[in-house]
């Protein structure tokens, strides 16, 4: 993409604001709100690691080693919604704080201190779903899908994780409504939506998905509040409601939050992928209307988490069959990024690793997620450890993958150094395989029946969960290299250029390595 | 300021956001003490809604300075407008979920529990809407809609009509008009809550329907009262616009907080249709 204004000749600077703490509780810039969503993230990431940790220490063997059965079930449920709403989901927003006025030629996101809001609402969010351990009866233990009856008889603890995701949702909300409203409006001019990068146009369609979705789930929180302290019947049979309504409508919700949670890891690939393939992204029209279609069926298929909730079968067999069309536009994209690499000048660096391992299993978890959209089988899978590896192949390999690969893919612009090529390489071996054998097995353990969210389990299911559990510590314990390789490249490291990558496209390497604090003050005429 | 110059505004730093963040804070916690029967709990979401409105009047005054101070730009005024969309689009989802329990139980629960399936469980249950469940003990009376439901159709309605009056008066610089036809919406807005509150104080005493008469009871004030919600929050924003035309805010051609508004209550009104027909009438 040629560029007629460069980014550093108008670097010129005029005043950066407050300094030290001051900078970062009041700032309306785009770089460091990003900064600090990712910060925060990392922060998260740890919370809830530790939490996969007790967890897998827990079952490490048969019988019960370190956890009561009710505070495994509420490590269960806090790991599930920390890693989803604090993890990933603020990994993404800081990418898309970071990258897309970079990659559209802005000169921030449209609104800075709405944006600055959004990011400090996680701060409360996640203060009321940690501190619900602490409190009377402890946090909410009925998993990330806070089903009634269970959540309706929790204690405190489940009004705190209420209450937590109605912040949480506001914060996602705002932060969407920026995201849209700085690509539909603040494009450089030339930049038309069809030429707009890969991660700008999957932010976009995410965004859409969470404005559409989370004020569904705050509804079914809201339901959820009223129906334990208020005495409304959503979900009390005897007052004419039902239990499973809330499973539509949290499902609603939830299935739509899965792809929010792996469409933005898709943009990243698909511009990982053509950097270090020297090609340009094979089918890049197809590869938006493939995430377009994604994102509307997500919106059709909730019913596959419920098939063993009780439904007609005509409903088991469009929600099968609707289930399974998100295939094509799935295979559509897997497709198109291994025609990139077809006869591309191929080179490994650690980006491109993550981005081939992201493929590798992101396809695998797609595959498994074939198997349990089959109503017949997922009869006997429903909430088996066979579930619990399927997502975490999408949730880890998918999603915290293409995370990894946008870190190694844009460091070098943030920060200005290369980080060590080599311990990237090692923190990546290390993560594939460790990752495998955490999850691998449990496909074994679930197709044996071992149930989900239970603290114990019969003799015949220990060898694999030793394996998974020694597999998770590995894990566990090599995203710490990665915190090294992250705290060095920011402290040194060799120079990096403007365009660190021969083979990226984009403005955002257009702009100095590291990015000025304001960018794009007169916007790029794009060609 | 460099920024006026350049194409698009971006603002200085500023402590709200933090204020918010901690409004939020103290709301969340003092309403999870309050609902689990801590008596620091009342004071706790005061002092939330407190550092709330601190925060809103804080905020809005600088973005209102900002507006007049000619900061905002045609490209500023149309990111205000996406946003606007968007935020009314995520209130529409808002209330999509509450329509969809209310359609929910008339359609499959309550059918259900009437079913051949459950009638070991509830032999003498039969599926009529409006219907309080099995287990409700009693009796109740369902609220009519030709009664003052449809008045404040009509008084919503009109308000309607009256706002996009007042924003003809504002477009061609007739005050007169704008500052008659602001005040007669929120005449009406008022009336309409007073009637509501009326109704539902009708509706307690009298007709043994309240939020706890069953998923009858439950659907209809958690729908109507999230609307009575809105449409305090909407006559409250309009009384703002009002003072800002006192002020002289406002130009033919630069008045988005004001459209913006509007549309916020266009969208209420057209949640009460949708209420009026499936919650009161059908």
């Amino acid at each position: 993409m040629e560029t007629t204004a460069m980014g550093h000749a108008q670097a010129h600077d005029h005043g950066h604001g407050p300094t030290g703490l001051r900078r970062w509780l009041t700032t309306t810039n785009h770089k460091d709100i990003g900064t600090m969503y990712l910060w925060f993230s990392f922060a998260m990431f740890i919370v809830g690691g530790i939490m996969a940790l007790l967890i897998r220490a827990e079952l490490f063997e048969p019988g019960l080693q370190f956890l009561e059965p009710e505070r495994y079930n509420q490590i269960v449920t806090l790991h599930g919604l920390i890693m989803v709403f604090g993890a990933i989901m603020p990994a993404f927003v800081g990418f898309a704080n970071w990258m897309i006025p970079l990659q559209i030629g802005a000169s921030d996101m449209a609104f800075g201190r709405l944006n600055n809001w959004s990011f400090w609402l996680l701060i409360p969010a996640s203060v009321l779903l940690v501190t619900s351990l602490f409190v009377p009866g402890g946090a909410a233990g009925v998993g990330w899908t806070l089903y009634p009856p269970l959540s309706i008889q929790m204690g405190m603890g489940m009004d705190l994780a209420i209450f937590s995701v109605h912040i949480l949702g506001i914060s996602s909300i705002l932060g969407s409504i920026n995201i849209i409203t700085t690509i539909l409006n603040l494009r450089a001019p030339g930049m038309t939506m069809m030429k707009m990068p890969m991660f700008a146009w999957t932010w976009l369609i995410t965004a859409f998905l969470i404005i559409a979705v989370m004020p569904v789930f705050a509804g079914a929180v809201t339901m959820l509040l009223t129906d334990r302290h208020f005495g409304t019947s959503f979900f009390s049979a005897a007052g004419g409601g039902d239990p499973v309504l809330f499973q539509h409508v949290f499902w609603f919700f939830g299935h739509p939050e899965v792809y929010i949670v792996i469409l933005p890891g898709f943009g990243i690939i698909s511009q990982v992928i053509p950097a270090f393939s020297r090609k340009p992204l094979f089918g890049y029209a197809s590869m938006v209307y493939a995430t377009g279609s994604i994102a509307v069926l997500s919106f059709f298929v909730w019913g596959h988490h419920m098939f063993t909730s009780g439904m007609p079968v005509t409903g088991q067999l469009f929600y099968m069959y609707a289930t399974m069309l998100i295939a094509v536009p799935t295979g559509v994209k897997v497709f198109n990024w291994i025609a990139t690499m077809w006869r591309g000048a191929l080179t490994f660096e650690t980006p491109m690793l993550f981005a081939l391992g992201f493929i590798f299993l992101f396809t695998m978890g797609g595959f498994s997620g074939l198997v349990l959209a089959m109503t017949a089988v997922d009869v006997q899978m429903h909430n088996t450890y066979y579930v619990v590896a399927h997502f975490h192949y999408t949730m880890v390999a998918g999603a915290l993958f293409s995370a990894f690969a946008a870190v190694y893919y844009w460091l070098p612009k943030w920060t200005g150094h290369m980080y060590k090529e080599t311990l990237g390489k090692v923190h990546f071996w290390l993560t594939m395989i460790f990752f495998n054998m955490t999850f691998f097995v449990q496909h074994f353990l679930g197709l044996a029946g071992m149930p989900r969210r239970i603290p114990d389990y019969a003799l015949q299911f220990a060898d694999f969960n030793r394996i998974s559990s020694i597999g998770a510590f590995g894990l566990g314990l090599s995203q710490l290299l990665f915190l090294y390789i992250v705290i060095s490249c920011i402290k040194g490291g060799p120079k990096a250029a403007a365009k660190p990558w021969d083979g990226a496209e984009g403005l955002e390497w257009d702009v100095p390595s590291p990015a000025p604090y304001h960018t794009w003050e007169i916007q790029p005429q794009v060609k | 300021m460099t920024q006026q110059d350049s194409y698009y505004y971006v603002p200085s730093p500023s402590y709200w956001p933090l204020v918010g963040a901690l409004a939020l804070l103290l709301l969340a916690s003092g309403a999870v003490l309050w609902v689990n029967g801590y008596s620091s709990g009342p004071l706790t979401v005061s002092a939330g809604f407190a550092v709330l409105i601190f925060m809103m009047a804080g905020w809005f005054r600088t973005v209102i300075r900002e507006s007049e101070g000619g900061l905002y730009n045609k490209r500023v005024d149309s990111s205000f407008r996406w946003a606007m969309s968007w935020f009314i689009f995520s209130e529409v989802m808002f209330f999509a979920a509450f329509f969809g329990a209310l359609f929910y139980a008339r359609v499959l629960s309550i059918p259900d529990l009437a079913s051949a399936d459950s009638q070991l469980l509830w032999p003498h249950f039969s599926a009529i809407w409006p219907n309080a469940g099995p287990g409700f003990k009693g009796s109740f009376s369902p609220m009519e809609a030709m009664g003052i439901p449809a008045i404040n159709t009509l008084l919503l309605l009109s308000s309607g009509a009256t706002l996009t009056w007042a924003h003809w008066g504002l477009m061609k610089s007739r005050r007169t008009q704008l500052v008659l036809g602001l005040i007669l919406t929120i005449a009406l807005g008022v009336l309409f809550i007073t009637l509501q509150a009326s109704e539902y104080s009708h509706a307690y005493s009298e007709m043994n329907l309240k939020l706890t008469t069953g998923i009858y009871g439950t659907t209809f004030f958690m729908l109507t009262g999230f609307h009575g919600l809105h449409v305090t929050i909407g006559v409250t924003m309009l009384t703002v616009m009002l003072f800002r035309v006192l002020a002289g805010h406002f130009k033919p051609d630069h008045h988005f907080a004001f459209e913006a508004v509007a549309w916020y209550w266009h969208f209420v009104d057209v949640v009460w249709l949708l209420l009026f027909v499936v919650v009161y009438w059908l």
